[in-house]
């Protein structure tokens, strides 16, 4: 009896250490990206174009690249996303066929990004003639983030109850008509976490851009969806491994690291007060 | 055995119908023809077919997959599962009530205004007409007049139900489906549903399906008894409840089974 008890508080431990240690690796990563990144960042650091293949100046380019990324991803990603899982779930009938489609979607997410890069390279920026630009690497993005939204997607649509959808259609209203007011409503918070989620990754991504968008060092703002950019991931690859003189720009480094965390965290801020705000309209 | 009433003008008339979930049989050749402006109720076992059966006359079980029908059901003459059939108007004319009140969480008017929007209405104080009239007609408007830009989720149970039905009463319909609509409230708000009931009837062709026998009693003109996927009796309440034909139906309404 006793040896059990001791088993069950064994088991209990390790487990709540483990968790434990997960917050550990996180907080230290956070801590050591503060302390060494707050004492780089300045106005100029982050308005300022950068100097001396980026060993001195700011990172401006590099943000506004990263941002135009991420919303050209979402731009094209979401709305394909939620039309598939429309279709998905509400329209196609459980077959081999969706099954297949299902069985896509997941490979679809378990593809390495460095594959999608070469992806994009073949389709977009060579076969499709856009070159390496903000197009290219949006639709490379999109294409890696797609999975996430629709499998999301497809949850929240799940999770609206079906008498929702009879109600609607037991008042005449036509299919589209009872997924575009009584369902699409309720599902949308969902819709945007799995939509914040691939945010985070478009945002963070260094391989699928490394070959369809991301310019190595191009102080100048784009001036059209055919540009190429700078993107802060790969600025940091750039400053951190491919610099002659990578040790002592570790401040740049520490300082394009923090600026990135900020944007993912205050990209996903704004998605966040969007689906707080949707779920108080329709609570049920 | 069926039986088919004569006396009375029909509006639904069933005529040697078959359904099928996929290769289940759940229906097996009703006959029937349901009377106009009176009350009908279906009763019997769980898993009798009677839900099923009052699906099929709004074509609710379309939205099934692998859902079969055969055979005729005819309203007002015209065969509802004919090609050319226009389900959407179909179900403008055949309201239902579900088991389960469904009120939509947005606010009470918006849940009232949702068929008559759907249908064409857009101007805003023909649209008040039809809020304030149906939720009179739903003894609801007495509860909700001050609160109509409220959420319908915070109705209780019963005033959730009595929202449905108006909700339902709004798009004009000719029959109104009612799916054990009292089956979870409490006794009051049943008792309610049921008054509800007897005054809709006026205007509206009821049926109703029920597992409360008494409230099969009390509500209705007609009963029809199911088993097993058949229709083993139908007739006027008062004879179903005194002196049925059928040995299964005076065993059911006796409590000896289901």
């Amino acid at each position: 009896m006793n040896s059990k008890r001791t088993g069950e508080k064994v088991i209990y431990w390790l487990m709540r250490g483990i968790t434990y240690l997960v917050v550990v690796f996180i907080a230290y990563i956070l801590i050591d990206i503060l302390i060494h990144g707050l004492p780089a960042i300045s106005w100029e650091f982050i308005t300022g174009d950068p100097e001396k293949s980026g060993a001195e100046g700011g990172i401006f380019p590099a943000i506004l690249g990263t941002l135009f990324l991420v919303i050209g991803t979402i731009v094209v990603a979401l709305p394909l996303g939620m039309f598939s899982a429309i279709y998905l779930t509400e329209y196609a009938r459980q077959s081999k066929f969706t099954q297949t489609i299902r069985m896509a979607i997941v490979t679809l997410a378990g593809v390495p990004s460095i594959v999608f890069g070469l992806f994009g390279l073949g389709l977009f920026v060579v076969a499709l003639d856009f070159g390496a630009s903000i197009l290219a690497g949006s639709l490379t993005l999109a294409c890696m983030i797609l999975p996430t939204i629709i499998v999301a997607s497809e949850e929240a649509l799940k999770a609206v109850p079906k008498y929702m959808r009879e109600g609607s259609l037991a008042l005449g209203a036509t299919k589209w008509e009872t997924i575009y007011k009584n369902v699409l409503p309720y599902a949308l918070p969902g819709m945007l976490t799995g939509a914040i989620l691939g945010i985070g990754r478009a945002a963070g991504e260094t391989a699928p851009i490394l070959l369809t968008a991301a310019a190595f060092f191009l102080p100048e703002l784009p001036s059209s969806v055919y540009d190429q950019v700078m993107a802060l991931p790969y600025h940091l690859y750039i400053l951190a491994t491919q610099h002659p003189e990578a040790q002592k720009i570790l401040p740049m480094q520490y300082g394009t690291a923090l600026v990135l965390l900020f944007l993912v965290i205050g990209l996903n801020f704004v998605a966040i007060i969007l689906r707080i705000k949707v779920r108080k309209k329709y609570k049920w | 055995m069926s039986e088919i009433l004569t006396d009375n003008n029909n509006k639904v008339h069933v005529e040697n119908m078959n359904f099928y979930y996929g290769n289940v049989q759940a229906l097996f050749d009703i006959n029937m023809d349901i009377a106009e402006k009176k009350v009908t109720a279906f009763i019997g076992p769980s898993g009798c077919g009677k839900s099923t059966f009052l699906r099929t006359l709004n074509r609710m079980n379309d939205i099934i997959d692998g859902t079969r029908i055969e055979g005729k059901v005819l309203i007002d003459g015209s065969d509802i599962y004919n090609p050319m059939t226009d389900v959407v108007a179909l179900r403008k004319k055949v309201g239902m009530i579900f088991q389960k009140s469904n009120p939509f969480p947005k606010s009470i008017f918006d849940n009232i205004a949702y068929g008559p929007r759907l249908h064409g209405v857009k101007d805003k104080n023909q649209l008040m007409e039809i809020v304030e009239s149906c939720l009179i007609k739903s003894a609801l408007w007495d509860e909700v007049k001050d609160r109509l830009d409220k959420s319908a989720m915070g109705l209780s149970g019963g005033q959730q139900q009595r929202l449905c039905i108006a909700r339902a009463l709004a798009i004009n319909p000719e029959v109104v489906l009612m799916d054990e609509p009292a089956s979870a409230l409490d006794p009051k708000s049943t008792l309610k549903i049921e008054d509800l009931v007897n005054e809709l009837k006026k205007d509206y062709t009821i049926i109703i399906v029920t597992n409360n026998m008494q409230q099969a009693g009390r509500v209705s003109d007609y009963t029809a008894f199911f088993y097993e996927g058949k229709l083993i009796e139908f007739g006027a309440t008062g004879q179903i409840f005194t002196k049925p034909n059928q040995k299964q139906t005076e065993d059911y309404i006796t409590g000896r089974f289901g």
